[in-house]
């Protein structure tokens, strides 16, 4: 099995994550790029568990995935919230807190 | 094959979890609110009980292959974060009580919390660690929220939250190369991996990823910029919450992952704590220094005092007893009593004024001495003044730092003794204030006499600084018994 093919697609969609969270303006899409970047790991965890023959990394995808799940739930309602008081998605308009 | 469950060592989150429930349906039955906050605390009072009669007994239970463990170590953290949730329960009460807040959800939340952070204590695994880790932050970004008509507390909220998911997302990287290197899910089972082997460079990739991710968590600079904004905008009963309990979580984590998993790997680790540690403390304490507002200054002195808390740690592997070790979780038991004290007496003070000005504390010691008394209480014990809990916390720490005699050790120790004086500064900054200042005929006061619950916490708390400052040796026997083997 060529482990090095899925370490540098992991590594690529990881880094694509990292971009859009930093460069995107709206609150959903820096959401699915954080998406990005915990199935990167979700690939990671897969390659090597075949890799060294231990179920174990499997089992860390699956919980990985349940807790994205609840996690985006929670990241939605707090953007959903702020879309409510602001009319606005756009992370830029949110800048009372400073110092 | 069926796993064999021993429910004595469960006990304190199995009545976590029926509490939890119990509250749940409470609120939605019940129309009298009240109820939800003291079924709450009976439950948490209740989970504390099996984790005496675990520690009299003393024998390590160890359950599901390995990957959960109740021994000493364990039962000390849970008891640190069962009795910081009862006080924070306390403080909670009337400040969500009074404001346009849902209630029984608030505690549902907190008390969720905290049985992820009863679950980190005893995690031996990686899988069991983010868990566990994900149960403690995943409902405090709603807590962070609270206020949900004010757009400050949802900025807290939405910062927590991005921050929260980019430091899991690059910690989960981190632990998914850690597995793949090692092979093992384990912490014995990497520490096995790394005795046995010569690891490859690889494997400090995902050690440094896993470390940056906790320090996100901890709020160690450069990884901090968080924590500040979101203090200020949450309510204050959840920034104590989030600057001890959860603080305290990731800081347990850490210290597990490091001193079960990552330690003959001295070279990958020590580096990154020594710099966390130095840039820590001194970032933090600077910031500190100029803040206006009492909790962004509390914000950044708890960055500070993370940092002190790195500095046994960043020592560790070259110390050769546990007193390191020892050093770091007497350190975080002390600050978490402490700050927790220190926020209670915040919302005391902002319930006669109505603002987190440093300025409106002037004269408080004329309008209301005890409160002062007891704010200066925590403040001095934040500083490390000799005879409160904090100077025993700072002397642990520097003896840890010079025990180990590394050049290294020498300059973060001195790096630390710079620091503590600094912070001298802006804590006594407020001292004067409320002892040497007029009071401000600006500041508009109202009567409200501090409600029961908020002053038995403070007192709870300045009780436990007074005793362990002047009887030091019984929070040492309990960072000894942490890592005495039962």
């Amino acid at each position: 099995m060529d482990l090095n093919a899925f370490l540098i697609l992991a590594a690529v969609l990881f880094c694509i994550g990292i971009y859009g969270v930093l460069a995107r303006r709206n609150g959903v899409l820096v959401l699915m790029s954080v998406e990005l970047m915990l199935n990167a790991v979700n690939i990671n965890l897969i390659a090597f568990s075949a890799y060294v023959q231990d179920v174990s990394g499997q089992v860390f995808a699956l919980f990985v995935i349940t807790i994205a799940a609840a996690e985006v739930g929670v990241g939605l309602a707090i953007v959903m919230l702020i879309y409510r008081n602001l009319r606005s998605p756009d992370l830029d308009k949110i800048d009372q807190l400073k110092g | 094959m069926n796993p064999t469950i021993d429910y004595h060592a469960l006990a304190p989150e199995i009545v976590l979890t029926v509490t939890v429930a119990v509250c749940l349906l409470v609120d939605l039955v019940a129309r009298r609110s009240e109820l939800v906050p003291r079924l709450a605390s009976l439950g948490v009072l209740g989970a504390i009980v099996p984790v005496i009669t675990l520690s009299v007994d003393g024998a390590n239970r160890t359950m599901f292959g390995g990957t959960y463990e109740v021994d000493n170590y364990a039962l000390v953290f849970k008891g640190l974060f069962l009795i910081v949730a009862y006080l924070t329960i306390l403080v909670s009460f009337h400040y969500i009580g009074e404001g346009d807040y849902y209630r029984g959800e608030f505690y549902v939340l907190l008390l969720t919390s905290v049985l992820g952070m009863t679950v980190m204590a005893s995690a031996r695994d990686l899988v069991t660690i983010f868990v566990a880790l994900e149960t403690i932050t995943i409902p405090t970004f709603a807590l962070a929220a609270w206020r949900k008509h004010d757009t400050k507390s949802n900025e807290a909220g939405l910062k927590y939250f991005l921050i929260g998911v980019i430091s899991t997302a690059v910690m989960l990287y981190g632990m998914s190369v850690v597995y793949g290197v090692s092979g093992a899910n384990k912490l014995v089972g990497i520490r096995e991996y790394l005795v046995d082997t010569n690891e490859p460079a690889l494997f400090a990739v995902g050690v440094f990823l896993t470390l940056v991710g906790f320090a996100f968590k901890v709020s160690a600079v450069p990884f901090h910029f968080w924590a500040p904004d979101t203090y200020e905008g949450a309510p204050t009963p959840v920034t104590a919450f989030l600057s001890v309990a959860s603080k305290a979580g990731g800081f347990v984590a850490l210290i597990t992952i490091v001193n079960i998993a990552f330690f003959p790997s001295k070279g990958s680790w020590q580096p990154v704590i020594f710099v966390l540690a130095a840039a820590s403390m001194t970032l933090g304490n600077l910031a500190a220094l100029r803040q206006t507002n009492i909790v962004r200054m509390l914000a950044y002195s708890s960055v500070a005092q993370g940092g002190f808390m790195l500095v046994p740690l960043a020592v560790a592997a070259d110390v050769s007893s546990n007193s390191a070790w020892e050093g770091v979780v007497v350190y975080l038991l002390i600050y978490a009593g402490m700050n927790l004290g220190a926020f209670a007496a915040v919302i005391a003070v902002a319930r006669r004024t109505g603002s987190a000005e440093i300025s409106s504390y002037a004269g408080l010691g004329r309008t209301d001495p005890a409160l002062a008394v007891m704010m200066t209480i925590f403040l001095f014990s934040l500083a490390g003044i000799p005879f409160l809990a904090g100077w025993f916390a700072k002397l642990v720490m520097f003896r840890a730092a010079f025990d180990s005699g590394t050049t290294g050790a020498v300059i973060l120790g001195v790096v630390a003794a710079i620091n503590a004086v600094i912070a001298f500064f802006y804590y006594a900054g407020v001292g004067r204030q409320m002892w040497f200042r007029e009071p401000d005929p600006a500041v508009e006061r109202t009567a409200v006499p501090t409600p029961l619950t908020l002053n038995a916490a403070m007192l709870i708390v300045t009780v436990g600084v007074l005793a362990l400052g002047v009887y030091p040796q019984a929070i040492a026997r309990l960072g000894e018994l942490a890592f005495t083997p039962g």
